[in-house]
């Protein structure tokens, strides 16, 4: 992994770069037009540049905290859902990660899921109680490779910093603008016409700049979702686990309430899919999902990264690169391993209830099954020492 | 004068090359130690599950009395093994009647119906899970020190520290990758 690793942060950083550009030249055009004589140009650079490092250091400091408590998501322990967690750490042997990632649920019936954490270190993967509920062992195993491989090829790191940066570039065109149509009272004398111009060139750029940087975030988003969908099938070898995974996710219609455009990358599918929009389009951070199980299946012969690199050319028609050359050379075809064979819920009553059920496990709700065939859910905050079955009325101890 | 400079500024730039390089390769070959002693850890924890699951399905899966301690029998001599070819031997061994036993579990409904065994079960693939991830991960590193270590120019420092050639981790008996058979008898 170490190769691609490489690769990938010399090919981010060109992104990186360019966007940084686009935040210094913002910089740069707004304090030239508001003091063209004295140093404003160079203050405006500095104060763009503040902007992003201070906003960076909140980002990776407690980014991952910020995104969870936005999700809702809950830390849970293995008696909550001991498959999830079973996964989890096959994934993370998988992987030769060290360290166990912490897992949370995100009471939703939404099928979706993320992951955060700047390093392997300290990796954190969320999935939702819907996604929990519909996936047998070998997609939910897909979903969670795919989140991990987030992680391991530094995406998360790399996302949020190209997302903070982004977020500055909208702040600063945005305080800009207000500041302009608002603070026309502030008399500015002396400024000739070549002030004016500049001013101009500023107000076009303060329109233009967050358009850029969105763009050029989307762009970067979708080629790491391929790059994870790569990795994924490398670490489980059954690429359709995580194919019929993307299958029933993308049959979900209901939306992330708590997702948006910028911590959208994050997740496995895009949260935020709007009906009758093409999901290709540039502003979509991830690619669109049937192209994605389309070169999933279509991967033979091998679960290397090269395999799923010729599936992508063989089923898009493009010859982009998506996986890194330098580490095609030395994979190996690694051979596709059998199911696991563990069924899912299939009709929706079933998941539905399933789903309901985690949810309550997530908030600490004890469940006790009644002789009777009665499941007696009962909230945490009970408090009384037993309970009676509604149905044929047996006492139970609450323990 | 420059000439010096310009000398002893190529000296130290290889110095730290040769550091860079010997540091990646001692990185690199604690990695594979580290996913060898994964799947130390892995069958560790198999040899831990199985009496459980002896004891859990000993009532139920009366035809297979054989199995069950053909498997009991294994995992003695997986505990026992001393050296690494005994011991991956007699694993392979033990994955094979795991896998046969996981099978065979398809022909008692009575006992995919008990909640005890399906968690039981679940550990179960868990962790023949976790042995083959673990022994795939281990591969992976290999790869890596390995490609790292026959590479230009890592390769000469490889030669004047003696770093040597890592094994993989292959399963021996070809046998052993097919599916397990099972006979109902």
């Amino acid at each position: 992994m170490w190769e691609i690793i490489k690769a990938n942060q010399r090919k981010s950083f060109f992104l990186f770069t360019l966007m940084g550009i686009v935040l210094i030249g913002l910089g740069f055009v707004i304090g030239w037009g508001y003091d063209p004589q004295g140093g404003g140009a160079f203050i405006g650079i500095i104060v763009a540049l503040l902007i992003f490092g201070i906003m960076s250091l909140v980002a990776v400091k407690s980014g991952a905290k910020i995104m969870l408590s936005a999700s809702n998501a809950k830390e849970v322990t293995p008696d909550v859902h001991p498959q999830l967690f079973n996964v989890v750490e096959e994934m993370r042997i998988a992987a030769g990660m060290t360290k166990m990632p912490k897992v949370y649920i995100i009471n939703t019936d939404a099928p979706n899921a993320f992951a955060a954490g700047m390093s392997p270190d300290n990796a954190v993967v969320a999935v939702t109680a819907g996604l929990l509920a519909r996936m047998n062992r070998d997609e939910l195993q897909g979903v969670i490779a795919h989140e991990m491989s987030h992680v391991v090829n530094r995406d998360i790191r790399f996302m949020t910093l190209a997302g903070v940066m982004m977020g500055a570039i909208v702040i600063i065109s945005e305080v800009f603008l207000r500041s302009l149509f608002l603070g026309a009272g502030r008399g500015r004398k002396g400024g000739g016409q070549g002030q004016i111009i500049i001013m101009i060139i500023a107000l076009a750029l303060a329109i233009l700049a967050p358009i850029m940087a969105q763009l050029l975030y989307f762009a970067i988003s979708r080629k790491r979702e391929y790059l994870a969908d790569a990795s994924a099938v490398r670490l489980t070898r059954y690429p359709e686990g995580l194919a019929s995974a993307l299958e029933k996710i993308a049959s979900n219609t209901a939306e992330m309430p708590m997702a948006n455009k910028v911590t959208a990358p994050m997740y496995i599918c895009n949260p935020l899919k709007k009906k009758g929009m093409k999901m290709s389009d540039l502003s979509s951070t991830h690619p669109p999902i049937s192209e994605r199980i389309r070169i999933l299946r279509a991967m033979a012969g091998g679960a290397g990264l090269a395999n799923y690199q010729k599936a992508f050319s063989s089923v898009t028609g493009k010859n982009k690169t998506i996986i890194p050359g330098a580490e095609l050379n030395n994979q190996e075809n690694p051979e596709f391993r059998e199911t696991a064979g563990m069924a899912a819920f299939a009709d929706s009553k079933t998941t539905a209830r399933t789903s309901h059920d985690i949810m309550m496990k997530v908030d600490n709700y004890t469940f006790i099954n009644c002789d009777c065939g009665m499941k007696l859910k009962v909230p945490a905050d009970f408090t009384g020492k037993t309970i009676d079955c509604p149905r044929c009325g047996v006492k139970h101890e609450i323990q | 004068m420059i000439a010096l400079w310009i000398i002893l500024g190529i000296v130290v730039v290889l110095i730290f090359m040769v550091v860079g390089m010997y540091n990646a390769l001692i990185r690199l070959r604690n990695q594979v130690k580290n996913a060898w002693a994964q799947i130390d850890v892995q069958l560790k924890r198999r040899h831990d599950l199985i009496p459980n699951l002896i004891e859990t399905v000993k009532g139920y899966m009366v035809h297979e009395r054989q199995t069950l301690e053909s498997i009991t029998n294994a995992r003695a001599n997986a505990m026992s093994a001393g050296t690494i070819s005994d011991k991956i031997k007699a694993e392979g061994e033990l994955t094979n009647l795991m896998g046969r036993l996981q099978v065979a579990v398809e022909a008692y409904p009575d006992l995919k119906a008990n909640q005890n065994f399906l968690a039981l079960q679940e550990e179960l693939t868990s962790t023949e899970n976790k042995i083959s991830y673990s022994r795939q991960s281990y591969n992976d590193q290999v790869l890596f020190y390995n490609n790292k270590k026959q590479t230009f120019p890592t390769n000469i420092i490889a030669g004047m520290f003696n770093f040597k050639d890592e094994v993989f981790f292959e399963i021996q008996d070809q046998a052993e990758k097919a599916v397990p058979k099972v006979s109902f008898s």
